[in-house]
């Protein structure tokens, strides 16, 4: 029950090539921007879409040449796709159908899972008058219902609104880990990634930029799009013992390197100042604002000068410095916040 | 094809009817002899070449006066005329078709100018050896006859009545023509239509004389009719038409002189 | 409403149904039931709602596939396969029953042998009628369904598929269902041309009362001596259509 595959999609103007692995019970996320080639990869893995190249093995026999219905990969899309003619129960039953079962017994099948995923009242009513988080339950259900070997999951929350995505979010975690074989799911929110997956693949421009878990990539990112992902500032400069250079502004870390090396920390360790601060902290630099919106309970400052940057600070604080776009600041970090890693 | 030809027949009267609601200075102008004339014709669908044939005689002999054709099954050109279609003359292929006019009172004085009899159709290799009337009534006969509705229908009707004899059709046909096409096509072995569509289809279907035939005979009645926008050319077109040139042409073409 | 829209909508209502209140105000309603009654209408009416009602299943059965064909597949001339398919609606449909009696005729290339080997003659035969009738009613099913195909999304098939759906259980279980008012539209297209079918019926089914003379060509032939009774007989016509199709359309169609 494990998936290993290269998948290699050629395109007019785009090219995907990225490995994939998973092992039984693992759930991997694919993370990535829009338009990376995180759903072409899903749709290569589920044999929808025709590989260019490379292979997908499932327990280490090559599937890459079968059609979808002979590959036992069971899917989740994104909106669902739940047949809107047929019940929730029969949407269910119809892989067990397809698999040979009889009617009654896929219906069997078909309503032990329902009750699974809380639905057991709903099995009679159409996809059109379940709400959204219903009809991801349904959806996996479905999905779960042909016994795959391997789970993959499309954007499985984007379609539904904050509130409930919060409830299915949990709720679906409990599902995957049940679940025994390999699952991929597919995502742009770092957040779902983070909870739902035990491993995250970044991918962004049909490649792979980085690997790991959760944790390691929220504290180590390597591109900028992981590093905005997880809420992180992170420049790429190089290390002499305990300072890294990045452009004009020399960072002190508390970690000894050298060579190329990635410098990140949070935006709340960023401190904004009107005038040049007493006592001179070391990482100080002048900035000029971009622009300031709400973030959480805070404000987000979004400033340029040698290198971009975001700095959160406390509501009183912005008023009290007056920040406005254009206005000149200080932006100071404390070394024992920054983090540095080689590159 | 020829149903597509009359419902253009009857479209374009109509308009033509429209064109006279509104009296247009072309219309109101009196019919004095002269150039830009024109005689419209209505005229049974068995007429059609013979008629055209006279047409361009007459044209040629008229400066200046345009001839134009209504060809179409009889009883709809006569309806057409009673709700006061503007013809000059009127041509029918039977005499009930004509009375109906005449009782209008739109054509005063019908004249029959030929008469048309029946023959027996039969593809050009008469599959099943037709030879006379009474081969039609041979069950594995496949026969097709005009329907009851329109003249060759019923002077079909008439003639097996004479002879005494029932046979039964795969087909009534909606007019001559059709009936014909499935005789060239060799759908139907054997079929009753006029001798003048036997001379018209041109060779591939054979036509085979039968006595009843003398009581079947249909007159071919003409009038000028009375409320013709042009009144003198009407008169001279039924003249040529009776006249022994008009006479030759109908009887080259299979018709009989009354 | 915008008036540029009620203006020319209401025109064409008026252009529609015009001649058909033309129909009702000149019909001999003293004398309708005494006509209504009489067996060669029922004849003929009965045989229009049977043989229209069949073609249309024929349609159905070769109609449906085809535009899936169309729609579905990437063989190469699809273009001018969709053209060649809709040439029963621009053919004048005597051409039509033309062309039917020198394919399927005793002498035609297929009737030739049919004839031969089976003794099988399909005109003037009410089989004959539904033939016609399938021919030119065929283009309007097929295009329906076609637009049908096109328009339902095709990941529902996926979906299907990665559950395990052979390509025919797809079609049978996802596709079909997904465009079902699509083709039921397109049935009802068909049987209302069928029903109405003249030219291509009387061309190749020739006309014989119970056998081959459905309404239209008792309308056209009634209308040579008899113009009271070919509007009865389109009365008729029409009034058993329009309850057909209401009925249809309220209870398939969805429509209100």
């Amino acid at each position: 029950m494990s998936v290993r595959a290269h998948l290699v999609v050629e395109r007019p103007a785009f090219r995907l090539d990225v490995r994939i692995a998973a092992a039984a019970g693992e759930v991997v996320a694919l993370l990535g921007p829009n338009g990376a080639g995180k759903t072409t990869a899903l749709r290569g893995l589920a044999g929808l879409t025709p590989l260019s190249g490379g292979r997908v093995e499932l327990d280490g026999a090559e599937v890459q040449r079968l059609p979808p219905e002979r590959r036992r990969i069971g899917v989740v899309f994104q909106d669902y796709l739940l047949f809107p003619h047929l019940s929730a129960l029969d949407n269910v039953a119809f892989g067990p159908r397809c698999q040979g079962l009889g009617k009654a017994a896929a219906r069997r099948v078909a309503a032990e899972l329902l009750d699974r995923v809380g639905l057991a009242g709903h099995a009679h009513v159409r996809p059109g008058r379940l709400s959204g988080g219903q009809a991801q339950r349904v959806a996996l259900a479905r999905a779960l219902a042909v016994r795959p070997r391997l789970l993959l999951l499309d954007e499985p929350l984007a379609a539904l609104d904050a509130h409930t995505r919060l409830e299915i979010r949990a709720e679906l975690r409990r599902h995957l880990a049940g679940f025994d074989g390999a699952t991929i799911l597919v995502t742009h929110d770092a957040l779902d990634a983070m909870v739902l997956a035990d491993r995250l693949v970044v991918i962004e421009n049909g490649a792979v930029v980085q690997t790991g878990t959760p944790s390691e990539i929220a504290r180590h990112p390597r591109t900028d799009y992981v590093a905005r992902l997880v809420g992180l500032n992170l420049y790429r400069g190089e290390a002499d013992g305990h300072h890294v250079v990045v452009g004009d502004v020399r960072f002190s870390s508390v970690e000894r390197l050298t060579g190329p090396a990635f410098v990140a920390f949070p935006p709340s360790a960023v401190a904004l100042y009107r005038s040049r601060p007493d006592g001179s902290p070391r990482n100080l630099w002048r900035a000029v604002i971009d622009g300031i919106e709400r973030h959480g309970d805070n404000v987000r400052v979004h400033l340029h000068g040698p290198i971009p940057l975001l700095a959160d600070v406390t509501p009183s604080a912005a008023a009290d410095l007056d920040l406005i776009p254009g206005q000149d600041v200080w932006a100071a970090v404390k070394a024992t916040e920054t983090h540095a890693y080689p590159a | 094809m020829l149903r597509r030809l009359s419902l253009a027949a009857v479209l374009v009267s109509v308009l033509s009817l429209a064109a006279c609601g509104s009296s247009s200075p072309d219309t109101a102008a009196p019919a004095s002899s002269g150039a830009g004339k024109s005689l419209t014709v209505f005229a049974a669908a068995s007429l059609t070449e013979t008629f055209t044939e006279l047409g361009r005689r007459f044209e040629s002999t008229h400066s200046g006066t345009k001839v134009t054709f209504n060809f179409g099954s009889s009883a709809t050109l006569a309806q057409q005329i009673t709700q006061g279609a503007p013809a000059d003359v009127f041509a029918a292929a039977s005499p009930a078709t004509m009375k109906t006019v005449t009782d209008a009172g739109l054509a005063p004085a019908p004249t029959v100018f030929v008469r048309n009899t029946l023959q027996i159709a039969v593809p050009e290799d008469n599959p099943a050896k037709v030879g006379s009337l009474k081969d039609l009534t041979d069950p594995k006969v496949k026969v097709a006859l005009c329907a009851e509705q329109v003249p060759c229908g019923a002077a079909a009707t008439k003639a097996l009545d004479a002879a005494g004899l029932t046979v039964t059709p795969v087909t009534l046909e909606q007019d001559v023509k059709a009936t014909l096409t499935k005789i060239r096509l060799g759908e139907v072995d054997a079929a009753l239509v006029y001798r003048t569509d036997v001379i018209a289809s041109g060779g591939k279907v054979k036509g085979i004389d039968f006595p009843e035939a003398a009581q079947a005979v249909n007159d071919y009645p003409i009038a000028a009719l009375a409320k013709a926008p042009a009144p003198d050319p009407a008169k001279e077109f039924v003249d040529l038409v009776l006249s022994q040139q008009g006479r030759d042409v109908l009887t080259k073409a299979g018709f009989q002189a009354p | 409403m915008p008036w540029p829209l009620l203006v020319p909508a209401l025109a064409g209502l008026a252009f529609l149904v015009l001649p058909l209140a033309g129909l009702l105000v000149r019909a001999p309603w003293a004398t309708l039931p005494g006509r209504l009654a009489e067996p060669r209408v029922l004849e003929a009416l009965r045989l229009s709602l049977v043989t229209a009602t069949i073609a249309t299943a024929v349609c159905l059965l070769l109609g449906v596939p085809l535009a899936w064909l169309l729609a579905r597949t990437t063989l190469p001339g699809r273009r001018l396969l969709r053209a060649l398919v809709t040439v029963p609606l621009v053919l004048p449909p005597v051409v039509g029953g033309v062309a039917l009696l020198l394919v399927l005729g005793r002498r035609g290339l297929a009737g030739q042998w049919l004839y031969d080997a089976f003794g099988v003659s399909l005109p003037f035969t009410t089989t004959g009628v539904v033939v016609a009738e399938a021919f030119v009613a065929m283009p309007f099913l097929v295009i329906a369904v076609e637009g049908a195909l096109r328009a339902a999304d095709q990941r529902y098939e996926e979906a299907a598929a990665t559950l395990g759906a052979s390509r025919w259980t797809v079609f049978r279980r996802v596709t079909l269902p997904m465009v079902a008012p699509g083709v039921v539209a397109g049935a009802v297209l068909c049987w209302a041309r069928a029903l109405g079918e003249f030219g291509a019926t009387i061309t190749f089914a020739g006309n014989f009362p119970g056998r081959t003379q459905t309404m239209p060509l008792a309308v056209y032939l009634a209308l040579e001596t008899d113009p009271d009774a070919a509007i009865v007989l389109s009365l008729v016509l029409l009034a058993v259509s329009v309850i057909v199709l209401a009925g249809l359309r309220d209870r398939w169609v969805g429509a209100t």
